[in-house]
């Protein structure tokens, strides 16, 4: 036997497969299909963790996932840790390793437990009136202390090794909830041909039949029907079963995200196979048969080890054959706990008695107990159970008091009634209604295309629950399938039920209501009493609720106590949010396959592979990896750079253009959209011919900008700034399809369509040349700034000559296929030519020793055409286009506005940081009045110097000017001047 | 109001805890105020304590739809930090962060401020740039902020994959000292106490439904669904409701209303010892005093009133908090929710007057004003009590967004939070 609390032919496990497992170290045997929960009580192990605020002995209270104390930390190795696992759900496996949390140094003996000790002190909200003084001591010395205190289990501090993945699936009918009503509703949608899904958290279906054992279904047990219902299923072609699978959220449009546990409960999972599964979900309808879940009964030291739900301890029974205990005692307000007696006693264990809060319980589960021997004790309340590691003997009095009784247990069932699961109801912001007969609230206004069915509909009664849910599955598949018929014999009652204290002393007593958070009863009234009056402030206030199971068994007594302190009815205080995920979700799950590199798409350039095996230096710019230089044997970036930017001047330079982003623009309205687009005048710009265009935001400051090439009348092949593509493009959109949806105008992304190849330099022309075909490249055939199409070794060619380096220059563009082996050619051309490959770095050099600006660096959103010094490219005559009125607000044209301007250090060998601020005084105290930063700043090989770029408050006005860049090693001398530092006069663009 | 204290405690724990006054009260609203505040959230109720403790201004009611401090205030991840780039920012949000200094024990209360440190992440070279151009802005404006090698801000975060082999490897980090986080509920709660105690009226579930103008524009108070009440002034602080409310008194504001999303992993034991944020990436962290480590992602995409936003936000952030901290892929996500924050279009606030005399508005802190809530409330009084701004929020106006003088935060790409 595995476990001495098995009992032979109870449960559904098969004795002969053992599985080993270590708990806190110690070697124990379990039966495969066990939980740790079930295999750990069968070895008589009730004992599992601490609380968090009072660190008290903890036992196993449930057998599901509303489970908030019997939490461990599972490690299959050092990389494989996972804190917090409930022990009712996690499966066992052979070799499985499990240990307790927040105890020191033992799980039977934790220091921790002098705060159980010290608790009048630690009362609701205690940490909000105290620790204030001395002021500092709150970092130094209470925070930590507190810190070190709270937490439960530890974190992983290793990468984790195992791998997760993600599905999307549509079907017409989800089916969350795997028990008689989710089971029946399944087959009644999959047998009017729907597609259907149908989960549930649990390792087998059946929900509540997994201890219902009264259950009679078709001619078979509860369980049996359940099997063979299941079985049925996933011979249908339409259905998919997804047993392990939680539906932990549901959001908008009937979209509902699950995760599926794929290999947590396998002894050596198959390492290529996906930990946890995340599946999205979209959904014609949804059916939400997710059941119920059984409160507690709130009384003094309801804590302790072995006092547990009727309805767990029926499971331990019927499904995985083990008692809870040799000697058993019940407290209900609730017929269901009944049923748990009954089981234990037909079982063999010994039943102690019956205590029922209730006057005068009544029915068949009644009779059937007192016909069993049962002592069944109605009208009294257990006022306290004793013992400390483990419930040893329960008081019990009259409700009315009166003269107690100790009876004498091992194990304590108990039962409150059960609460409706309505979480994903109402996260589908559904409203719940309170119903005043039954206590509970229940579906109440549906805002989605979604049905409630079965317990968590408030319905009683297997009979009601299959009927109810054979309806509810013909209406989602939308038309009647083949009459379902499904006849129930025998059906367990479970009325009755309680919210809230149960009669006892009351006031000092610890009774507790989230016992992993350690919120007592009377927390819940000192809340109260100190003017906490809303739930959602008795939940922050006390933390009720909001432990890792979000209060699924607390909450309701929570509130009851708060009512009744404030003499409101329940809903009158309102019930608090509830919220995703149901149950908590691995982060890996929702992350599946997004690390690593698959993180975020890395872009490459089709030119990529060759400058790899150029020994290029990348940097990412957004999504993309840029070759940022070339560096030769024995350089250094900065040799590197200066290599380049001088072989560029001298001789040329090829540099790989192509993540600039791509627009093309087309139609019988193009440059009218240009117009509106652009602060340039468009109309008048001949085919063949190019233009620097300027975008300006609604609010008249700078966007974007980019070369625009007009190859046909209705036809413009618009270039971006590399980071700006993917939002110049949707603004575009945005405006063409609510602003100017009159123009006749297409917009299409080519960026990846063409390879861009930039020529530069006085041979540029020289090395082009031998491979072109059809396109007269003279200055008088093909200007600076105009655009050819031809063929270029062999291929078409979009050929602009423009030049963001001040020389000669062309841009290349070619079909991104066949971008590498026309780089290449180029390439064996310009070595002849002594042309060198340059990165990003020694293009930036180059652009900002002519003063051209790059958006984003020398801009930064708050930049008028103007302040950059770029009037020149608003068109003069135009009336309209996006942002004209925005910049001409008075803020905008007001006189000491930040302008572009140049800056050279009085050293010349000083490379000033970019980002470093301006001061017109630097002996001022801070702080200091600041009137500009330097936006780009570089050494200039070519001039010698260094170069920058800056943005100074009445910048053109102050030419000449010593200004101040005080830096933390001194105060750093610098004058203003040109913004262009290399061939003022523009000579080398023919040159 | 009786004084929280340790010994206050142990008397209580002598005698159950029955001792403890209320820390607010629950009244019925009076006929008419000088001041009504409407949105008992952080800012609003620093707002009343302020008018009441340095302005002299009693005859006040803060007024709610909800509970107090359920909006943003109770739902943001409590980033302080006050490293903003233009001297305005710097302003106020240092006056707050100054004042965060001491507020438990001028609210005696504990809010839990603790300067863990902030750290915001660099990833490429233009990252460098705008971070750089922030520690040397903050230098010469006085706030401490401070350049960290990769190695540095692994050694002051010791989670931090600074893996030159990450998708979006860390170049380099700014860390504000003074930065850190606060109790956000305690926040709420401990100005509330302190507003009541000086008299405020704090009325709860009194929704605001108009705003009454006598014929000349004055405002004479607000329609509410308890009745009217009558006011001398009114400033609304209402978050991501400030422009619906505005509408009633007839004023357009240049806000829009985004769900802002934030989750919270299961308690562990201490091991994340700051702040971390990284715009490149798009994610923020930080670890509660509770064991929670508290996450924050973006907006989405579309203005919405719904405080549920949709999951691919949640999984991006997820995406980017598990790039950035390998070790927390099998930590798991308890619970995630949504707030409706108000964006300007500079994403700077608006703490101001407005054309209608006698209201006035405080909003636009979108996705990070729980830091700026007792410099904000505190400047606001000011406004409010001398009919004028205070120097620090003078250029937070509403006119800016005409004139185009803009307070762009966004533009300097800073982060927003
Ligand atoms: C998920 C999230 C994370 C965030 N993280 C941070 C962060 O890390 N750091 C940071 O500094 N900031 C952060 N913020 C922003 C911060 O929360 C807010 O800027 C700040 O709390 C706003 O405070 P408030 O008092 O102005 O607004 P709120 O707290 O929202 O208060 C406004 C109040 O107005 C009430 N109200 C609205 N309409 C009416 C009406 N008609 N009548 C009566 N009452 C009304 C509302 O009920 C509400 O209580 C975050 C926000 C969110 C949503």
């Amino acid at each position: 036997m595995a476990g001495t609390y098995r009992i032979g032919n109870a449960g559904r496990l098969t004795p002969a497969r053992t599985a080993r497992f270590t708990f806190d170290g110690k070697h124990y045997t379990g039966l495969e299909g066990d939980t740790l929960a079930s295999a750990l009580l069968a070895n008589g192990i009730h004992l599992v963790g601490r609380s968090f605020k009072y660190h008290r002995p903890r036992g196993i209270l449930s057998a599901g996932a509303e489970e908030p104390n019997a939490l461990v930390s599972v490690e299959r190795d050092a990389a494989r840790r996972t804190p917090n696992v409930r022990a009712t759900v996690q499966e066992l496996y052979d070799g499985l390793a499990a240990n307790s949390q927040n105890r020191w140094p033992s799980l039977a003996f934790d220091v921790g437990a002098v705060n159980d000790l010290a608790s009048p002190f630690f009362s609701a909200g205690f940490y909000y009136k105290t620790f204030m003084w001395p002021k500092s001591a709150w970092k130094s010395f209470y925070e930590p202390n507190i810190r070190s205190a709270a937490g439960l289990g530890v974190s992983p501090d290793q990468p984790d090794p195992d791998h997760y993945s993600s599905r999307f699936a549509h079907c017409d009918v989800l089916v969350v909830g795997g028990g008689a009503a989710g089971l029946t509703a399944a087959v009644a949608a999959a047998q009017a041909g729907a597609s259907v899904i149908l989960c549930d958290e649990q390792a087998e279906f059946g929900g509540a039949l997994h201890f219902e054992k009264g259950a009679q279904i078709d001619g078979q047990d509860g369980w049996s029907w359940a099997q063979a219902t299941a079985a049925k299923l996933a011979a249908m072609p339409n259905v998919r079963l997804l047993p392990r699978t939680t539906a932990f959220g549901y959001y908008a449009q009937n979209f509902v995200a699950l995760t599926e546990r794929a290999t947590d409960h396998l002894a050596s999972p198959d390492r290529t196979a996906p930990r946890e599964r995340l599946w999205q979900v979209r959904a014609k309808r949804v059916v939400i048969a997710t059941g119920a879940i059984e409160r507690h009964m709130v009384f003094a030291d309801n804590d302790r080890p072995g006092i547990m739900l009727a309805s767990a301890a029926r499971t331990y029974l019927n499904h995985y054959g083990v008692a809870v205990g040799r000697n058993v005692a019940v407290y209900t307000a609730n017929d269901s706990a009944y049923f748990a007696a009954i089981d234990l006693k037909k079982a063999g264990v010994n039943v102690a008695a019956i205590i029922d809060v209730r006057d005068a319980p009544s029915g068949a589960a009644v009779d059937e107990a007192r016909s069993l021997g049962i002592e069944i004790l109605p009208g009294r309340a257990v006022v306290k159970a004793n013992g400390k590691l483990r419930v040893s003997s329960v008081m019990v009095e009259p409700k009315t008091g009166g003269a107690s009784r100790t009876i004498e247990c091992d194990a304590l069932l108990v039962s409150a009634g059960w609460t409706p699961s309505v979480h994903l109801f109402s996260q589908s912001r559904g409203k719940v209604a309170f119903d005043a007969d039954t206590q509970r609230f229940l579906p109440g206004t549906y805002a989605q295309d979604c049905v409630s069915v079965g317990a968590c509909a408030g319905t009683d009664g297997l009979e009601a629950t299959i009927a109810e849910a054979i309806q509810a599955g013909s209406d989602a598949a939308g038309k009647p399938g083949k009459t379902l018929k499904i006849t129930i014999k025998a059906q367990e009652g479970w009325t009755g039920g309680m919210l809230g204290a149960a009669p006892g002393p009351g006031t000092t007593v610890k009774a507790f209501i989230d016992f992993q958070n350690d919120v007592t009863a009377k927390d819940i009234r000192q809340a109260v009493h100190e003017g906490m009056r809303s739930i959602e402030h008795v939940k922050r206030f006390t933390t009720n609720g909001m432990a890792t199971d979000q209060g699924k068994t607390s909450n309701m007594h929570g509130l009851a106590i708060a009512a009744e302190t404030l003499s409101k009815p329940i809903p009158q205080v309102g019930l608090t949010t509830f919220r995703a995920p149901y149950t908590p979700v691995t982060f890996g799950a929702i992350v599946n396959h997004a690390r690593g590199n698959l993180f975020d798409p890395t872009r490459k350039t089709p030119i990529h592979p060759w400058a790899e095996a150029h020994g290029a230096v990348f940097e990412d710019v957004g999504q993309w990896k840029r070759a940022w230089y070339f560096p030769e044997a024995g350089e250094d970036m900065h040799k590197a750079v200066d290599r380049e930017c001088v072989t560029v001047r001298k001789a040329a330079g090829m540099f790989d253009a192509s993540t600039l982003g791509k627009i093309e623009v087309v139609g019988p309205d193009a440059a009218k959209f240009m117009e509106l687009l652009y602060t340039n005048p468009w109309e008048k710009l001949e085919p063949g011919r190019c233009r620097y265009g300027i975008m300006l935001r609604e609010d008249g400051f700078i966007y974007d900008d980019g070369v625009v090439g007009r190859l046909a009348p209705d036809r413009f092949h618009v270039t971006t700034t590399t980071g700006g593509a993917p939002r110049v493009m949707n603004h575009m959109e945005d405006y063409l399809q609510t602003e100017f949806p009159h123009l006749n105008v297409w917009l299409t992304s080519i960026t990846e369509q063409w390879a861009v190849i930039a020529v530069q330099g006085p041979n540029s022309r020289d090395i082009i040349a031998p491979l072109l075909e059809g396109i007269d490249l003279s200055d008088e055939g093909m200007p600076h700034m105009s655009v050819r199409e031809g063929k270029i070794c062999g291929v078409p060619t979009r050929l602009f000559r423009m030049s963001f380096t001040g020389d000669r220059g062309f841009e290349v563009n070619v079909p991104a296929d066949y971008g590498q082996s026309v780089w290449e050619a180029l390439w064996a051309e310009g070595r002849k030519y002594g042309a060198c490959a340059y990165g990003t770095e020694a293009m930036h050099v180059l652009r900002a020793e002519k003063g051209y600006i790059i958006v984003g660096q020398d801009t930064d959103g708050t930049v008028t055409c103007n302040d950059a010094g770029l009037d020149w490219a608003i068109g003069k005559k135009k009336t309209d286009f996006v942002g004209i009125r925005g910049m001409k607000r008075p803020d905008l044209v007001a006189p000491g506005r930040k302008q572009l301007v140049g800056l050279l250090t009085k050293d010349p060998k000083i490379v000033l940081e970019e980002g470093a601020q301006i001061v017109a005084d630097a002996n001022q105290p801070v702080p200091m009045k600041m009137i500009g930063h330097v936006t780009s700043s570089y050494w200039s090989e070519n001039c010698g110097r260094s170069i920058a770029l800056a943005l100074v408050a009445g910048g053109r006005d102050r030419m000449g000017q010593t200004l101040f860049v005080p830096m933390p090693k001194g105060v750093i001398e610098v004058e203003i001047g040109s913004t262009v530092f290399f061939d003022e006069k523009g000579e080398r663009l023919n040159g | 109001m009786r004084k929280y204290s340790a010994f206050a405690i142990a008397r209580e724990a002598m005698r159950g805890h029955k001792g403890w006054e209320q820390q607010w009260r629950s009244p019925e609203p009076k006929a008419s105020y000088d001041v009504i505040i409407v949105g008992a959230g952080g800012h609003g109720l620093a707002t009343a304590y302020y008018l009441a403790k340095e302005h002299g201004i009693t005859n006040v009611a803060v007024l709610d739809k909800g509970w107090l401090g359920g909006g943003n205030t109770g739902r943001n991840t409590t980033i302080i930090r006050s490293n903003y780039l233009y001297d305005e920012s710097a302003g106020i949000y240092d006056h707050a962060l100054k004042l965060w200094d001491g507020l438990s024990q001028d609210l005696n209360y504990n809010v839990m401020y603790s300067p863990r440190g902030v750290m915001m992440l660099a990833h490429n070279v233009h990252d460098v740039q705008v971070l750089k151009r922030h520690v040397h802005a903050n230098r010469l404006n006085g706030i401490d902020n401070e350049w960290l090698t990769p190695e540095e801000a692994k050694e002051f975060c010791p989670p931090l994959n600074i893996s030159r082999n990450a998708r979006y490897p860390v170049v380099g980090a700014t860390l504000q000292r003074r930065g850190g986080t606060a109790r956000h509920d305690a926040v709420a709660w401990g100005y509330a106490r302190g507003a009541d105690a000086r008299g405020v009226d704090i009325i709860q579930n009194c929704e605001v439904t108009g705003i009454r103008r006598s014929p000349e524009g004055h405002v004479l108070g607000v329609e509410t669904s308890r009745g009217f009440i009558g006011a001398k002034k009114v400033g609304v602080v209402a978050a991501g409701h400030t422009s619906v409310l505005m509408e009633m008194a007839g004023v357009r504001m240049p806000l829009e209303s985004y769900p802002l999303q934030a989750l919270v992993s299961e308690p562990i034991k201490p091991i994340f010892p700051c702040v971390v944020m990284s715009n490149t990436v798009h994610a923020y962290i930080s670890q509660s005093d509770k064991g929670e480590l508290v996450i924050g992602a973006g907006t989405d995409q579309y203005t919405s009133y719904s405080q549920t936003g949709g999951l691919h936000i949640i999984n991006h952030t997820l995406d980017a908090i598990c790039e950035m901290f390998p070790i927390f892929t099998r930590m798991k996500m308890l619970r995630s929710w949504g707030g409706i924050v108000d964006v300007t279009p500079d994403r700077s606030p608006i703490l101001a007057k407005t054309p209608v005399k006698g209201l006035y508005v405080n909003c636009g802190w979108g996705t990070g004003g729980f830091k700026a809530t007792p410099g904000s409330g505190n400047v606001f009084a000011h406004t409010i009590a001398r009919d004028e701004p205070h120097p620090i929020n003078a250029p937070f106006t509403l006119e800016r967004f005409r004139t185009g003088r803009l307070i762009d935060e966004a533009a300097a790409a800073a982060v927003a939070h």
